[in-house]
């Protein structure tokens, strides 16, 4: 027999004033079931908190319904209440007579007739409400940051500093990322590599950080403090363990003619290689595409100049397991290729390049040496022309539709470096807008103006015409002036937009996170959950979740990882139990649950039945994991045999309200 | 056919919890008033509302029903609001098959931001429902309450 | 400011002006910039404005060569080209405006002339 409790709330007079509170009181006193029903000035308050409480205890309710303010802002407190009364949590229920009641009626008769009817639904329904406790999940206290960036590196680097131990998988054969291909950062003009590397070394002698160098996610399985993740430990054919980075084998390498990625294709490298001189782990890596032992068998140089004997032409793939109680992603970015732009002569030209190109090219350690000459003839470029927007704000199939954010400001640094560098340089820079919000920025951006005279002219090149001389032909408007220029360069750079890493779209369909139509990742709220995927125990750090540079990427990996701290420092996660549970005598295994189910909550088994006869038969059933679900009830309404049920939002009780509202 | 001026219908609103529910608090909260026809439910997601519910309620005397929930792409549980707008495509669609006017059923998009939406949605349906005049073809009489 | 005309010009072109974001690349791109006096930069803005008979007035339209280069490169998928054939347009459909009476085409007349221009053109020009 149901015993239940009706509390009105007069709120003051923000419920009395157009309600009839103890009318409502006297209504509800009458529903099957009731056996209480009060009213009180301000049911939140404490001395209202405890008429609750007395109540429950004294008159041995099964159910409390408060009618009050929206279940928004109270419902946790007279939750709260309930259990320190010895009553189930899950066993109130508020009649939201304030926001949906009270506050947009202006007649007292009909407020009172509609606070009635929700009060009514609230009483059926509470009637019909089971008691709920929270399941508690464990903790794996081991993170894993998939990339190897700047942004994974600060993350892993903050997580086991908080004393867990994290996995970084990246897919280089070193860490660093892009990172450590820049030449100098905005805007202080300091040495990327020198602030870098030593976090990059700080984070292979950690002795919480382990480094999966040349490794990819290949599977993720589980659930926010229990993730099982398979990870792609791609052949080397290089014993990390024995290699020393003695380097001898990329010195003896006969094979020389392989683009050197990490200088952009600027230059070569051997087929054996070390990716640059600061590379973490600093282990040989073998290019089993050039490597001409692995391709037909002739050669095996490295493996006799190598006196570890590190060299196993033999290795395989390998793959390793690990459980997580979170995840990182700090997938990063890449710049867009730009073969699709005929007009600015990207793939024609060798003397048209991209930022990062340029950045090679300035880079002590690129393919010059440190100083700047032109890729096709090695000689000073006296007139260089830097096209901003590249790929960047565009609204067709080429280019990307947001602002790329950083080429702005790395733009004026390239400018003033080579201004710097080489006074006897022109250098123009063709803005759409100069776009420097940021600490310091605009001053920075100022100085590459007035300081050091780089011509900033508002307009678009239209294009660029290779002549026969090796000079450029820049044609170009300029907007304020209103007219056309030819530029005569010798060089021309394209501020290229960026893009996320290939790599992140497959990842988020494994990790079930979601992501933008760019493929940027998508945050659980845009303002006040920045670093947090809406997928519990995912966070993202870096440039990921959108065009970041060095000092915000930084930021972010930190507070990615202090949310994965919070998640790591518990013991046991507590799950909502108002979650999606199946009746395996219903169930007949047609699998529609699991394919609405965004979460993966929900599996089939195999479970053996006893029928009528006394005979045994095994029936494949649903089965849903609480601590996956999320209770949002797709799976309820798919199921065509009604086997499956949302507990706190059963099927029954949204029927009870549906059948008290419309009597 | 003549609207009967006295006529009050009776609406049932569905609202998700994270959208429209919010939304329905925020137009209380900035006083936006709307009839008092409209009673509404929570639930956790759009997607929650089986067209049985909707059913029932025509079938215990309801004049509309409306389900409200979050902007497309906007879901808390990322693709709930998708499942709704098929599932009431579907339901449409056999209401059309059935004959029964589909304008008592609608489904929109309010946003925790959108209370004045909220409101504005509440006051044509119940005008549009008023319009309609009252459930006949659904209503099961024998559950009419004397 | 005519909104009639502009209203005309942006059905008849079917180009969405407020797309524009002002980088000048239609400019930067165009062979005939030296020959125009409104670049097509400025016939999207001036668009935009409702500025279309200054336009309309100008030499510019007829020496777009409609090469569509600046259709090709807008990075916003904006089409000035289209903007300019639907000012130049505007130009013809002109009631009132006409440049050429048919009394006075007699006198114009020779024997290169096509036969489809002399057809063309009352149809063009005859009110």
């Amino acid at each position: 027999m149901q015993r239940i409790g009706v509390f009105v709330c007069h709120c003051g007079t923000n419920i009395a004033a157009t309600v009839d509170v103890k009318a409502v009181a006297e209504a509800l006193g009458h529903e099957p079931g009731v056996v209480i029903s009060q009213d009180y000035q301000y049911m939140c308050s404490e001395s209202g908190q405890e008429l609750v409480k007395s109540a429950i205890k004294e008159q041995k309710l099964t159910g409390v319904v408060i009618c009050s303010c929206s279940p928004r802002m109270h419902e946790n407190t007279f939750r709260k209440a309930a259990a320190s009364a010895g009553l189930n949590p899950y066993l109130v229920e508020i009649a939201n007579i304030r926001e949906q009641c009270s506050w947009i009626h202006k007649d007292i008769a009909t407020a009172t007739e509609k606070a009635i009817i929700l009060g009514k639904a609230a009483v059926a329904k509470v009637a019909l409400n089971t008691p709920l406790t929270s399941m508690e999940s464990p903790v794996v206290k081991r993170a894993l940051v998939i990339g190897g960036g700047i942004a994974g590196i600060q993350t892993a680097l903050d997580i086991a500093e908080a004393g867990f131990d994290v996995d970084i998988v990246e897919k280089q054969p070193t860490i660093g990322g892009k990172m450590a291909q820049i030449d100098k950062t905005f805007p202080t003009l300091d040495c990327a590599a020198c602030i870098l590397t030593p976090k990059m070394v700080e984070a292979s002698q950690n002795e919480h950080i382990t480094i999966h160098s040349f490794s990819e996610v290949a599977e993720v399985k589980g659930f926010v403090g229990n993730f099982t993740v398979k990870i792609k430990k791609k052949a080397r054919y290089v014993d990390e363990t024995k290699c020393t980075g003695c380097g001898l084998c990329t010195e003896k390498c006969p094979m020389r003619k392989v683009p050197n990625e990490f200088n952009m294709g600027l230059d070569n490298r051997s087929a054996v290689y070390i990716p640059f001189a600061q590379a973490v782990p600093k282990v040989a890596t073998i290019d089993p595409n050039y490597c001409m032992m692995l391709k037909n068998g002739k050669c095996g140089v490295c493996s006799k100049v190598c006196s570890v004997g590190a060299i196993d032409y033999k290795q395989e793939d390998r793959f390793i397991e690990q459980q997580y109680g979170a995840i990182v992603v700090a997938t990063g970015f890449n710049p867009i290729s730009l073969d699709k732009y005929d007009e600015f002569a990207y793939s024609q030209c060798p003397d048209v390049v991209t930022s990062l190109e340029l950045e090679r090219l300035m880079n002590a350690a690129g393919p010059n040496g440190g100083t700047l000459l032109r890729p096709s003839d090695k000689t000073h470029p006296h007139t260089i022309v830097f096209v901003q927007c590249v790929g960047s704000r565009c609204d067709d199939e080429k280019g990307k539709p947001y602002c790329s954010k950083i080429c702005c400001m790395y733009t004026a640094k390239h400018a003033m470096l080579i201004r710097e560098k080489y006074p006897d340089t022109e250098v123009y820079v063709f803005y759409i807008d100069v776009r420097t919000p940021g600490k310091n920025f605009d001053e920075f951006y100022r100085r590459a103006v007035e300081q050091y005279n780089v011509h900033y002219i508002k307009g678009m090149v239209g294009k660029v015409t290779p002549k026969s001389d090796g000079k450029i032909d820049v044609q170009a408007s300029d907007l304020l002036a209103n007219e056309q220029l030819h530029i005569n360069a010798d060089m021309v750079v394209l501020a290229a937009a960026i893009e996320p890493d290939k790599t992140a779209r497959p990842l988020a369909t494994m990790l079930t996170t979601q992501m933008d139509t760019n493929d940027f990742f998508t945050e659980a709220h845009p303002k006040l959950r920045p670093v947090e995927s809406a997928t519990a125990g995912i966070f993202l750090s870096g440039a990921c979740q959108g065009p970041k540079d060095i000092p915000e990427t930084v930021a972010q990996g930190s507070a990615a990882a202090a949310k994965a701290i919070g998640l790591l420092c518990k013991n046991s996660i507590t799950c909502n139990p108002c979650v999606a549970h199946s009746d395996e005598l219903m169930c007949n295994g047609c699998s529609s649950c699991e394919k609405v189910c965004p979460y993966g909550a929900i599996t089939y088994i195999d479970k053996e039945f006893r029928m009528p006869d006394r005979t045994t038969k095994i029936r494949r059933v649903a089965s849903v994991n609480p601590a996956v679900c999320q209770g949002c009830g797709a799976c309820t309404v798919a199921c065509p045999s009604g086997a499956m049920d949302l507990s706190g939002f059963s099927n029954s009780q949204i029927m009870a309200e549906v059948d008290a509202i419309c009597k | 056919m003549q609207v009967n001026e006295n006529f009050e219908p009776v609406i049932v609103a569905f609202c998700c919890n994270w959208c429209s529910y919010a939304g329905a608090d925020l137009s209380g909260t900035n006083r936006l008033n709307y009839p008092t026809n409209v009673k509404i439910i929570r639930v956790p997601c759009s997607c929650r509302v089986n067209p049985m519910f909707i059913l029932r309620a025509f079938q215990k005397g309801a004049d509309g029903v409306i389900i409200c929930g979050c902007h497309p792409g906007d879901c808390h549980y990322t693709s709930g609001n998708y499942f709704t707008r098929r599932r009431i495509t579907l339901l449409y669609s056999m209401l059309d098959f059935l004959g029964i006017e589909r304008n008592r059923t609608r489904l929109e998009w309010v946003s925790a931001a959108e209370g004045a939406k909220f409101a504005a949605t509440m006051e044509q349906f119940t005008a549009d429902v008023k319009a309609l005049g009252p459930n006949r073809r659904l209503e099961d009489l024998r559950c009419r309450k004397q | 400011m005519n909104k009639n005309l502009k209203e005309q010009v942006l059905r008849s072109s079917g180009v969405n002006v407020l797309k524009c974001m002002r980088c000048g690349k239609c400019s930067a791109t165009c062979p005939s910039y030296d020959e125009m006096e409104y670049h097509p930069h400025q016939f999207v803005y001036m668009v935009e404005k409702g500025d279309i008979e200054t336009l309309m007035k100008s030499e510019s339209i007829y020496k777009c060569l409609t090469c569509f280069a600046c259709v090709e490169r807008c990075p916003r998928g904006v089409e000035p080209a289209k903007v300019v054939e639907a000012v130049r347009l505007a130009a013809v459909r002109q009631q009132g405006g006409n440049h050429l009476k048919p009394t006075d085409i007699p006198a114009m007349l020779d024997d290169d002339l096509p036969q489809q221009a002399i057809v063309t053109a009352f149809r063009k020009y005859a009110k």
